[in-house]
């Protein structure tokens, strides 16, 4: 279960450079870490999640003492510059990579013992870059429930291209598809499995200005139709505004303040 | 035109080595133009293969006269070194070496033991060791075939698998095509070599098997069998080398760990 005391982090014992460079905002240390939103239950929970890697006898810190929920319905933000931790953040989430200390809580599970399958099918993943499969879209979509033996029917697979805006698309080769169609598959793939949260990678971070407006009006629509939650990795604040109820701000992997995005990001 | 100039067998020799080292050292000066660096390992590897065959040979005409169990002791030896060479095919997995070892002796080991037991290769030093010893250099190229497009089919496609994983795969699931994709090419020079067998090369066994008196046909039916067992011990090299490496490129919690750039 999770645990009934929630330890808060203190926001005002770092000073990121990133914020005074990039948001010019003096303000933004007196927003109160974690907000509002308390009646939603708590899907996910990083407790003082850390990852340290050693170079050549130096500690590289990638992460450090990230202490955040994640709230069911909610779309929670991760911004940050370049190289801030923010997609290092995202692969701690499924144990893609191993944190050095701390860990996560799902649905009131520490995930080490969850099995890392299983793990992964619950917060799936959108990366940056779709990484479709060889072959058709709907080989691609088959593919997550085909690992727990699942032979999803057409009608589902059918049905899923639909929320997705590709109706018709189940045997196209993956070869003939454009960016935004690429990562509409990536996505849809993600959700034929089901997943409690949705974790996005920057997914709009290789498409043109139209394929991204579309990209966040589907996620807009997915998370509305579907309550679905989502963590969105985004370098990009007025997407983090468009899309997002909450936010962190990242910074040299340390978190320097969480909020409601319109508070935080545009304070 | 060398022939004329040497008279002494040994002199004879070494300016053969060294005319065809010249060789080999131009095609990798070549390949240096083009920016593909292989010259400390070139001249390494010449010098150690100069050292050692001079070394063999020259403790050959002793080992070929002991007694038959020597050859077993032989034969161990050169899958363990054969396993060391290869695995430095397999740089960042752990576990190389073991894994090379293991495969070498299991494909190529078996296969010697097999053929020998139902009497395909001559029980007797002087068949069993040369033979033997080139089952197992094939299965060590072989080997180094495998390990070499493996790591760079993971590290080029570790977004591909990663996706997989995150998609609820198994580590087994995620690498299966490049663990195929290896293995085949692996036994590219295996088949090739079947395929060109009497066209494109006549091998040296077969020259030798002719001017020691044996049969014609049965010199050409033998090499067929040497090259037949050196497809059964690469094969089954590789099969065991790419299925025993699977389990080393991921941690406990399924996360891989060759990574690009690691």
């Amino acid at each position: 279960m999770l645990p009934t005391k929630q330890p808060r982090r203190s926001s005002l014992n770092f000073v990121p450079a990133f914020v005074d460079k990039v948001a010019s905002a003096p303000s933004i240390w007196n927003i109160p870490v974690s907000t509002a939103e308390t009646s939603d239950p708590v899907i996910v929970r990083c407790e003082h999640l850390g990852r340290v890697l050693r170079f050549e006898d130096k500690d590289k810190v990638l992460i450090a003492d990230a202490t955040f929920d994640v709230r069911t319905g909610e779309v929670l933000a991760i911004v940050g510059p370049s190289g801030s931790g923010k997609s290092s953040l995202l692969r701690l989430l499924n144990r893609l990579d191993e944190p050095t200390s701390g860990t996560v809580f799902v649905d009131g599970a520490d995930y080490r013992q969850i099995p890392p399958q299983e793990l992964r099918r619950k917060l799936g993943m959108v990366t940056q870059r779709p990484y479709l499969f060889p072959g058709t879209v709907g080989k691609n979509l088959r593919f997550g429930p085909s690992q727990r033996g699942i032979n999803m029917t057409q009608e589902a697979v059918d049905q899923i291209l639909l929320e997705v805006g590709l109706k018709g698309y189940a045997a196209r080769d993956i070869a003939k598809l454009s960016g935004g169609e690429s990562q509409r598959v990536s996505i849809a793939r993600s959700l034929a499995n089901s997943p409690l949260v949705l974790l996005l990678d920057e997914p709009t971070s290789a498409l043109d200005e139209l394929s991204k407006r579309e990209i966040e009006l589907l996620i807009q629509k997915i998370v509305r139709e579907q309550k679905l939650t989502c963590v969105l990795v985004t370098h990009d604040r007025a997407q983090a505004s468009r899309l997002a109820q909450r936010a962190i701000l990242l910074d040299a992997g340390h978190i320097a303040g969480i909020g409601p995005v319109d508070e935080l990001l545009h304070a | 035109m060398l022939r004329l100039l040497f008279s002494n067998q040994l002199q004879l020799g070494m300016a053969q080595a060294g005319i065809a080292s010249l060789a080999a050292m131009m095609v990798v000066l070549l390949a240096r133009k083009r920016g593909i660096n292989l010259v400390s390992e070139s001249l390494i590897a010449m010098a150690r293969a100069i050292v050692q065959i001079v070394a063999v040979g020259s403790i050959l005409v002793l080992l070929l006269r002991g007694p038959r169990w020597t050859s077993g002791f032989c034969l161990a030896g050169m899958m363990l070194a054969a396993g060391a060479i290869s695995s430095r095919r397999a740089k960042g997995i752990p576990g190389a070496f073991r894994i090379s070892a293991w495969a070498i002796a299991s494909g190529a080991g078996s296969v010697i033991a097999l053929m020998a037991w139902l009497g395909v290769i001559d029980m007797a030093i002087t068949s069993l060791l040369p033979v033997g010893s080139m089952l197992i250099a094939n299965a060590m190229n072989t080997n180094g075939l495998a390990l070499n497009r493996f790591r760079a089919d993971v590290i080029a496609h570790a977004g591909e698998i990663e996706t997989a994983l995150a998609l609820g795969a198994s580590p087994n699931s995620s690498i299966t095509p490049y663990v195929q994709a290896s293995f085949e090419a692996s036994l590219i020079p295996a088949i090739d070599s079947l395929r060109s067998l009497g066209i494109v090369w006549i091998p040296g066994l077969m020259a030798g098997m002719l001017l020691s008196g044996a049969r014609p046909v049965y010199a050409a039916i033998y090499q067929f069998v040497v090259l037949a067992m050196i497809f059964a011990a690469s094969g089954l090299t590789s099969l065991v080398s790419t299925l025993l490496i699977r389990g080393q490129i991921f941690t406990s919690a399924e996360q891989l760990l060759l990574q690009p750039g690691g």
